[in-house]
């Protein structure tokens, strides 16, 4: 492998690593907040993505919005639609077993499947790029890198340092952390924990949706491609231990790294590659890299 | 726990109403019996794991696909395997790798338990999917039915619908009275102490790690006998029989029939079997049969949620709401 | 009360460190048969981690465990277990939705598990029920055993904890606050209990109810902040200054 191709190898499992994180970030939040394993959490990935693509046209129509604006309805869709979504139903998973968690989110993964497929149908959609990001930027002297791709890395390094900000310096990342580990303390400061965990939850769910809308241009929309991110998400989760976003942040490199290298190294072994990684790091270290933190 | 004789005589009826089915049925209908048949042993291989052991393991479809591989690997191109050999084959085989994946998944606990368990199976799935191991993404055939014959005498004929259905429900009953002993032995004991209170069976004395991966084995064995009568029965396997959508039918079925009892399992697998026939069904659903998951994603939320008990315990809270509502309805 | 047993159990220069912080610092302590030996200790002194680090929990950072005269600071719990060590838990570890007999059958399972012989019903193996009864009479439960455990009293439950351990026939016994929640009453019954197993078991008591450890102690071994500042008869326990400032208060 040449220079320039290695340049674009890493610049991509950067950008799909990244991706991953927003939509594993998520997951984790929900899962070590609230104790609530979620299986549809790649049906919101999904849903997200359809919405990039079903959006665009009516965003276009009626406000006269492009890209940024159809992004902007999408994350105010997802954040409602989580906040129901916890309402009606995901509140009364929190006192569950882990088993019954499973089964009924995995329920849940096949009537958003079904929605999706009376509401949309099951073809499969391109979604263009914005035209002023459709370019490419010269790498070099011989390759060069779309511009959008470069954009989604953007779009997710400025989440993450949103995150790091929401959660150490303010007073909602501070509940959010002390919700975790001690709800009742948390109850009897007088901050209630049921709407705490609707805004993790929605915006869970918004992470989620928002990573859809923005890889869709790149990976097109299609109807398994929730299913395909949510167990690698749960990878992310399990190997940068559950709880830690940080973790899910470095799992979420090291897996877009091994899968990116992965398929160009070695193509017929790239699908195990990431599941080999997660067997290897569990025996290690048999609670993830990291503690909640 | 105990069986009530109420229990045992439903049971036997039930066992006799199979029995005779095939006098009654149609091909179609005996070919879903059968299918049934084998998922309700796959069912039972996932109770003894996750009701009986406290193990939730979402990867069982793997010791079931696996096994189903085998037996087509196996099996000379077009020449009849002899069942004496080529069912222990592929069976140790899944047994094999639920050794592996059991010594190293029962390094970790909760919540991790499960994601390996996931984890591992899908590394299955997609070593039958995308290396030459599996023979390619549409599967491969199995020409010839293995033949069950003592010398030149053949016993069965499997590719015969009727008798190939007695096989599975001999199968599916050998199963259940294996698994009802093992349970109630002092290693089925140790299971369900383990289950309860592992830290209480180590303080006694208990090294509970041997027993979990013993548990484990066993459950891939018998998960690798479905998966040999599967791959026999239509003599076509593909990688969609090592999916995790498989692993969570499983699931489903053992719970929607009952967490705890080998019954359960039994009953989960056909309730969920005939719940997606119903879906599926034009004459009941109309046009939705086409998206026959949005009713069986439904149900099984349902079911999840106000059945806590599964099916079996479906008598008891009946009974329990009705003397609830005489005692309301008192004046 | 002189106790002149040989020593079953022994911790002998246990250190234990998490992260950064010494939990236990250079703890030696003896079992002998024949004799209870009462450990307290004010909240976070440690007790709880030497009684996990002795029953084989959690190793020791530095030094070792004997029991019986053998090494076991390698030993993992369940093997210790085998060789003579029982040990009741504070929080009530009893299986509810077992019988009062299976609880103590299971337990006595464990020195003759026989896992292989799966075609023999456990529910008829005599050997490990004659044990289950033997265990659940010493402890007075013996008109309740096929009563399910969960629907036990608090005392009827403390007491099945105690006949779980009694079940594996053991030399040494670790028990962990076994008057936790108890009245007046039961602690009686429980102290007679114990007083009962004295001869022939070696017993290491770890409590917070002072009226009771002074009735049936014969040493108590105090400690504080990780580490044993004083282990002597009760008498002079109670004349132990030391002891008076940290733990006692103005008992004296």
């Amino acid at each position: 492998m040449d220079l320039a191709t290695f340049l674009v190898q890493c610049l991509n499992s950067v950008q799909f690593g990244l991706l991953l994180f927003l939509v594993a970030s998520g997951l984790t939040l929900i899962f070590g907040i609230m104790g609530v394993i979620n299986l549809a959490h790649g049906s919101f990935y999904m849903i997200g993505a359809y919405m990039a693509y079903g959006l665009a046209p009516v965003v276009a129509e009626s406000v006269g919005g492009g890209f940024f604006a159809t992004l902007a309805f999408g994350i105010v869709l997802s954040v409602v639609a989580g906040y129901l979504l916890e309402w009606a139903f995901f509140s009364y998973l929190y006192e569950r077993e882990h088993l019954q968690q499973v089964l009924m989110t995995y329920g849940l993964i096949l009537v958003f499947d079904e929605l999706r497929s009376i509401i949309v149908g099951d073809d499969v959609h391109g979604v263009p790029p914005p035209d002023w990001l459709a370019g490419s930027i010269p790498l070099g002297d011989l390759m060069s890198y779309p511009v959008y791709r470069l954009f989604i890395s953007g779009v997710c390094i400025l989440l993450a340092i949103g995150m790091y900000f929401v959660f150490t310096r303010t007073r909602l990342g501070m509940m959010i952390r002390a919700g975790s580990t001690n709800r009742e303390m948390v109850q009897s400061l007088g901050i209630d924990i049921k709407i705490l965990y609707r805004l993790v939850f929605a915006a869970g769910v918004a992470l989620a949706a928002l990573a859809g809308m923005i890889a869709a241009p790149v990976s097109s929309v299609y109807p398994g491609m929730g299913e395909q991110v949510l167990i690698i998400c749960f990878v992310v989760v399990v190997i940068g231990g559950i709880g830690s976003v940080r973790g899910a942040l470095l799992a979420a490199l090291l897996i877009g790294a091994v899968d990116t290298f992965g398929k160009v190294l070695l193509p017929s072994a790239a699908g195990v590659l990431v599941y080999v990684l997660m067997a290897a790091i569990l025996l290690w270290k048999p609670a993830g890299l990291f503690r909640a933190g | 726990m105990e069986v009530s004789r109420a229990a045992v005589v439903l049971s036997l009826a039930a066992l006799a109403g199979l029995a005779a089915y095939p006098l009654v049925a149609s091909d179609f209908g005996i070919d879903l019996a059968t299918k049934i048949l084998i998922y309700a042993i796959l069912a039972l291989s996932l109770e003894l794991l996750v009701g009986q052991t406290g193990l939730v393991c979402f990867g069982q479809a793997a010791f079931f696909g696996i096994a189903a591989y085998a037996t087509v690997r196996f099996s000379p191109e077009y020449d009849a395997a002899a069942i004496w050999w080529l069912l222990p084959a592929a069976v140790a085989t899944s047994a094999a790798f639920a050794l592996v994946v059991g010594a190293l998944s029962l390094r970790t606990r909760g919540v991790y338990f499960i994601m390996v368990t996931l984890a591992f199976s899908q590394m299955a799935y997609y070593v039958i999917h995308d290396t030459p191991i599996g023979g390619g993404t549409d599967g491969i055939y199995l020409n010839v039915p293995p033949s069950v014959a003592i010398g030149p005498v053949s016993l069965v004929d499997l590719s015969d619908p009727s008798q190939f259905y007695y096989v599975a429900l001999a199968a599916m009953t050998g199963c259940f009275v294996l698994l009802a002993v093992v349970l109630r032995s002092r290693f089925g004991r140790a299971l369900a102490g383990i289950r309860v209170n592992e830290q209480r069976m180590r303080a006694a004395g208990f090294p509970t790690y041997p027993y979990q991966l013993a548990a484990f084995v066993i459950s891939g064995a018998i998960a690798g006998i479905a998966g040999f009568l599967f791959a026999t029965k239509d003599g076509f396997v593909n990688p969609e029989l090592l999916s995790w959508h498989l692993s969570g039918a499983a699931l489903v079925m053992i719970i929607l029939g009952g967490l705890g009892h080998l019954r359960g399992a039994v009953i989960g697998a056909f309730a969920l079997s005939l719940l997606e026939e119903l879906f599926q069904s034009r004459e009941f659903v109309g046009g939705f049969a086409d998206h026959w998951h949005l009713g069986l994603g439904a149900s099984i939320i349902a079911c999840v949620a106000l059945l806590p008990r599964g099916l079996i315990g479906l008598p008891r809270l009946l009974r329990a709401r009705l003397v609830g509502a005489r005692h309301a309805g008192a004046p | 009360m002189n106790a002149t047993g040989e020593v079953l159990l022994a911790g002998i220069g246990i250190r234990r460190v998490w992260g950064g912080l010494v939990a236990l610092d250079d703890v030696s302590i003896e079992v002998r048969r024949g004799e209870v030996h009462a450990l307290i200790g004010t909240n976070g002194a440690g007790k709880s981690t030497l009684v996990n680090i002795l029953a084989g929990e959690i190793p020791p950072s530095a030094g070792t465990v004997e029991l019986l005269g053998h090494d076991v600071s390698a030993w993992s719990q369940p093997r210790r277990a085998r060789a003579g060590l029982a040990r009741s838990y504070q929080r009530t570890t009893i299986f509810p939705e077992f019988s009062v007999l299976e609880n103590c059958r299971l337990c006595a399972q464990a020195k003759h598990p026989r896992p292989w012989a799966v075609w023999s019903a456990a529910a008829r193996c005599e050997t490990t029920l004659a044990a289950a009864r033997r265990a659940a009479a010493r402890v007075g439960l013996e008109d309740q055993l096929d009563r399910p455990a969960g629907l036990l009293s608090h005392g009827g439950r403390r007491q099945l904890e105690l006949g779980m351990c009694l079940a594996t026939d053991p030399q040494v016994l670790l028990l962990d606050e076994p008057l936790a929640g108890m009245g007046a009453e039961e602690t009686d019954r429980m102290l007679a209990l114990i007083d009962e197993l004295r001869p022939g078991h070696g017993i290491l008591l770890v409590e917070h109810d002072m009226d009771a450890v002074f009735r049936i102690a014969d040493r108590i071994t105090v400690m504080v902040n990780g580490q044993v500042i004083a282990s002597d008869l009760p008498e002079r326990i109670r004349e132990n200054r030391e002891v008076q400032t940290a733990y006692l208060g103005e008992r004296a």
